[in-house]
């Protein structure tokens, strides 16, 4: 390979470039936005996305290493940016007459938005572990901001605080764990800690006690038992276009991170992480969904139940072949679209102050906004897994890939997709019962309807119509998600 | 072969496509919403006769094929029937304007949303008959979930949320484990075919231990919805709570699905398990016939007792199946039809009752026969076809299920007669206590008789009854192909000739395996000719 100049290979970075350069603007300008005006950030950050959007197509067909191979743009790559960036602009736009409600319009928050994105995306394309740090720190400190901007409010400040340390706790084990892997293998690039591996013939203990420490550190990312204490509440306290950026995009950029390093880095040692993996699993499958069965509050109950789906996607990744990364990429997807439409929805719902968020304040949502409460229950019987929506496929496909993998596993692959297909039918019953309270219940009478601004409706419809589309004709996503998975140089 | 190449998607869909043409009316035009419901229904009544003027009644395999690719290379859009569900099918379509029109007067809140619950669910169940992939058939099956809980759910009675949420659990947990088993066979033999999983399970390369857990895999799925005993508990809420049209649609054709997937997919995909675990399942079927009998018999509530009686019913059902013999199944195909129709009349009886004095309570009852002559005649003529009296049509279902029992199994074929005499107890018991007698409760002196439109219904209710009765081999000769096709999977030819190779089945199974069956199938019918 050439050595290209460094800023040649911008263009494979062109997503991140215009995030950035979009959350400078915004910064820049945002002093002279009159306060009655600052919505058009708003507007501005979002076009931002789009443009992003665009980088990405860019990127798709500039495919390649940037940066001395720092940065990998490859299929997987794009795949996650499109994913991320969605979300995020989804997200900008539930937030636009959300921070209006609540009295907080500020610039800064679509900068940080927008610089959380970028961080994702270098997650999502990084080849590097120092850059990958770099990302996941870029994302998780405009995350520890944005969870913390109702800043008047004791709950969101809580949040914030919780997420700062515990954080800050996590990352510190994602770097002890690439200082590891360093001092085991003497290289930090993903791909050269794969051929050092498998050069010495044997793992090194070093090695395996640097990747336990790394999927420490990233499990907390990700909310995954035994490191999923703090989701809730955190998910709970912050704004809720907030959650609904960080329930989604964050998730699938760092699994895309623990792809890449799992799979390439270590694919030769799958057999020691599969059973961390495997465990990991069948505890955050049982605890989300366990846990989000008693709650009351639909953020909280939101919250378990994105707990609970991302042990359906560690179902996938146990799998640790091929159609496995396939899977998880194409349950993120599914996921992201969702469960985006789903916080989206609450975001309305849940009126100035975020005053109602029980499952009881949702009865007779029904009959009163028959629109937005079937939306509702589209993004929820997805979650659940019903046929015909996003959510039924991401599980199929996860349950396939993983079944495929008991060649290599054995029986105890099959025995963790009995034990996720029991969790989804636990599942099934706190989802239904935002529907009970919406459908069957009498309406409650204090509750008056609010109509949805346009920017909302159409952030929920096109999460909703994203949902159908890949419930009904997957077939084109899941050729991107399999040529993403195989554009990763599996050994 | 197949004349209409669209017109099994067409049946399909269509119902799917009138939901769309209610979604645009005003949700408060009751009338039209009630009108093009109907007509809708009827019409695709209409259409779902032509698949049987084109329908090959030599021919096993399946008609009216539709192949297309749907998602990758192994999951496909494939539609076809044969003579399993070609009347599950009309079945359907017969029902869901009975339950339309009798939920004219009756549903009084969001009928534009009850209307489309039941058009999809409709589509969602000839769907389930007529995918011959596995991946379309769990998309259908599911999707007649969610229409069903809401029917429950929102038109239901006092404990509607506690019985919906039950069916759906029950139901959905059998199902995700069959959806496990679906992945599993395609892990396997690379496709969701139905033919194609036949083929390769055929070539005996499966383990047995494997074998064995797929069948339970899909046997519990179905065995939920049939519902077999012990399995039957969320049951009888659900009937209970359901609104009539629901109770009719549920107990019409949704139980149904269960046996025609034991019969579809266990049995022929599975033949060795579905052979080593009939004598259990046997005795399962019997222990709900008799159960479900006795416990119909002491119900206080008129709705409970009718959903008790369908759980002993279909565990004739079972039974027949897993007799194994062309008769016993033919008899299980056509006792399907006539339990939808009989059980689904008495339903529709018991929901006419209910509209007029708000209870399901037999005590609240007694001496009806004299304020409403004519209702009390269809209740008894209707309890008469249940409780399989000849010539109708219950009789004909009940027999062919008993005689070709019995040709292999004297113990089962005892045992389960005695359930077709509790159901005379409970039933008459019932009548009696409904319809005879003196009027006891006053408000019940005034009661109207049926109108028109229960009327029709009622009519158009005993007609099928009589003519199954009568007709029944225009129905059976159109299943014999297929069915003969099932029972070649499980009792392969080569073993007629060897009898001592089916421990379970003396020299008589055999024998009729070989060639008398065909004419035992007839005699049913040969007596109306």
């Amino acid at each position: 390979m050439p050595q290209a100049g460094q800023f040649v290979s911008m263009h494979r970075l062109a997503p991140e470039v215009i995030l950035c350069l979009f959350g400078i603007i915004i910064m820049a300008v945002d002093p002279f936005v009159s306060a009655a005006r600052k919505r058009v950030l708003g507007w501005v950050a979002f076009v931002g996305a789009l443009l992003a959007l665009f980088g990405v197509h860019v990127a798709n067909h500039s495919q390649g290493p940037a940066y001395d191979n720092l940065i990998s743009t490859d299929a997987f790559s794009v795949f996650l940016h499109a994913i991320v960036i969605v979300a995020a602009a989804l997200a900008i736009l539930g937030s636009i007459d959300y921070l209006d409600r609540e009295g907080i319009q500020r610039g800064e928050y679509y900068s940080l938005v927008l610089f959380a994105a970028a961080g994702m995306g270098i997650l999502a394309g990084a080849n590097e572990l120092v850059t990958a740090f770099i990302g996941l720190e870029m994302s998780s400190i405009s995350s520890y901001v944005l969870v913390g901007f109702r800043r008047r409010a004791a709950v969101s400040n809580e949040a914030s605080m919780k997420y700062f340390l515990l954080g800050s706790f996590a990352t510190a084990f994602f770097l002890y764990g690439i200082a590891m892997v360093y001092g085991a293998t003497g290289t930090t690039y993903i791909d050269k800690v794969q051929a050092t591996l498998q050069d010495s013939g044997n793992i090194p203990a070093l090695a395996i006690l640097g990747l336990g420490l790394i999927f420490v550190g990233l499990g907390f990312k990700v909310v995954i038992a035994p490191f999923q204490v703090y989701g809730p509440d955190v998910y709970e306290g912050a704004p809720t276009p907030v959650t609904t950026l960080l329930a989604s995009a964050p998730k699938a950029a760092t699994f895309a991170l623990m792809l890449r390093i799992f799979y390439v880095s270590f694919g030769a040692a799958s057999e020691f992480w599969f059973w961390a993996v495997w465990i990991s699993a069948v505890l955050t499958m049982f605890i989300g969904n366990l846990a989000a069965l008693v709650q009351t509050n639909v953020k909280r109950m939101l919250a378990y139940s994105s707990i609970a789906h991302a042990g359906y996607i560690l179902v996938a990744f146990a799998a640790s072949t091929s159609l496995g990364i396939a899977a998880v990429l194409f349950y993120l997807a599914a996921y992201v679209l969702m469960k985006v439409g789903a916080f989206l929805i609450v975001t309305h719902l849940g009126q100035q102050g975020e005053k109602r968020l029980d499952i009881q304040d949702y009865a007779g949502l029904g009959t009163k906004q028959p629109v937005l409460a079937a939306c509702f229950s589209l993004f929820l019987l997805s979650l659940l897994g019903l046929p015909a929506t996003a959510g039924f496929l991401g599980k199929f496909f996860a349950f396939q890939s993983a079944l495929d993998a008991h060649t290599v596993h054995g029986t105890a692959i099959i025995w963790l997709v009995v034990i996720a297909a029991i969790n989804s039918v636990i599942g099934a019953y706190y989802y239904l019962r935002v529907m009970i309270s919406m459908y069957f219940a009498e309406p409650s009478k204090e509750y008056v309807p609010s109509s949805v601004a346009p920017a909302l409706s159409f952030a929920i419809f096109v999460a909703a119509a994203g949902t159908l589309y890949l419930g009904i004709l997957p077939a084109r996503a899941l050729d991107f998600a399999r040529a993403a998975a195989e554009s990763l140089p599996l050994h | 072969m197949a004349p209409q190449p669209l017109l099994l998607s067409v049946v399909t869909f269509l119902p799917l496509l009138s939901v769309a043409a209610l979604l645009v009316l005003r949700s408060d035009d009751h009338a039209w919403i009630r009108r093009i419901a109907l007509t809708a229904s009827l019409a695709e009544f209409a259409v779902s006769l032509l698949l049987l003027r084109g329908f090959d009644s030599t021919s096993a395999a399946y008609q009216f094929t539709e192949y297309h690719h749907w998602i990758g290379d192994a999951i496909h859009y494939h539609l076809g029937i044969d003579g399993i569900s070609l009347f599950l099918v009309l079945l359907t379509t017969f029902l869901t304007p009975i339950a339309i029109l009798c939920s004219w007067e009756s549903i009084r809140e969001n009928v534009k949303g009850f209307f489309i619950s039941l058009l999809v669910i409709e589509t969602a169940m000839i769907g389930v008959f007529v995918s011959l992939d596995l991946f379309l058939f769990f998309v259908f099956w599911e999707l007649t979930l969610i229409p069903m809980y809401f029917m429950i759910g929102m038109w239901g009675h006092e404990r509607r949320i506690y019985a919906a949420v039950k069916f759906i659990l029950y139901t959905m947990f059998g199902s995700i484990l069959m959806l496990v088993a679906i992945l599993w066979l395609y892990g396997l033999s690379g496709g969701f075919d139905v033919d194609g999983i036949q083929q390769y399970l055929a070539s005996g390369s499966l383990p047995h231990t494997t074998e064995l857990l797929l069948f339970g895999a899909f046997f519990l799925a179905f065995a939920i919805k049939v519902p077999l005993f012990p399995l039957h508990t969320w049951l009888p809420d659900a009937h209970t709570e359901a609104p009539t049209a629901g109770s009719v649609i549920l107990a019409g054709v949704m139980l149904k699905l269960g046996t025609y997937g034991i019969l579809r997919f266990c049995v022929p995909l599975f033949p060795e398990a579905a052979r080593e675990m009939a004598p259990f399942i046997g005795v399962l079927a019997i222990i709900g016939i008799v159960y479900g009998a006795l416990v119909a018999t002491v119900q206080t509530d008129l709705k409970r007792l009718v959903a008790y009686t369908s759980v002993s019913h279909l565990g004739f059902v079972v039974l027949g199946i897993f007799a194994f013999q062309t008769t016993a199944i033919q008899g299980a195909i056509y006792q399907m039809l006539n339990h939808g129709v009989s059980t689904g009349a008495l339903f529709l009886t018991v929901g006419m009752l209910y509209d007029r004095r708000h209870t399901h309570d037999i005590k609240q009852f007694g001496g009806l026969a004299t304020p409403m002559p004519v209702l009390m005649s269809f209740f008894l003529f209707i309890a008469l076809s249940s409780l399989a009296l000849p010539p109708l049509n219950g009789f004909i279902g009940e027999f062919m299920i008993l005689i070709g029992t019995y040709v292999g199994h004297h113990a089962w074929a005892s045992w389960a007669a005695s359930g077709a005499v509790l159901s005379a107890i409970y039933l008459l018991w019932a009548y009696q206590r409904v319809a005879l007698g003196e009027v006891t409760v006053e408000k019940n002196k005034t009661l109207t008789d049926a109108s028109t439109r229960e009327r029709i219904i009622l009519v158009a209710m005993a007609v099928a009854i009589l003519f199954m009765g009568i007709a029944s081999p225009l129905f059976t000769r159109r299943m014999e192909a297929s069915v003969s096709n099932v029972i070649q999977r499980v009792n392969p030819p080569q073993n007629a000739s060897r009898p001592a190779s089916i421990p379970c089945m003396g020299d008589k199974a055999s024998n009729a395996a070989a060639g008398s069956q065909a004419s035992l199938a007839t005699i049913p019918g040969r007596g109306q000719q």
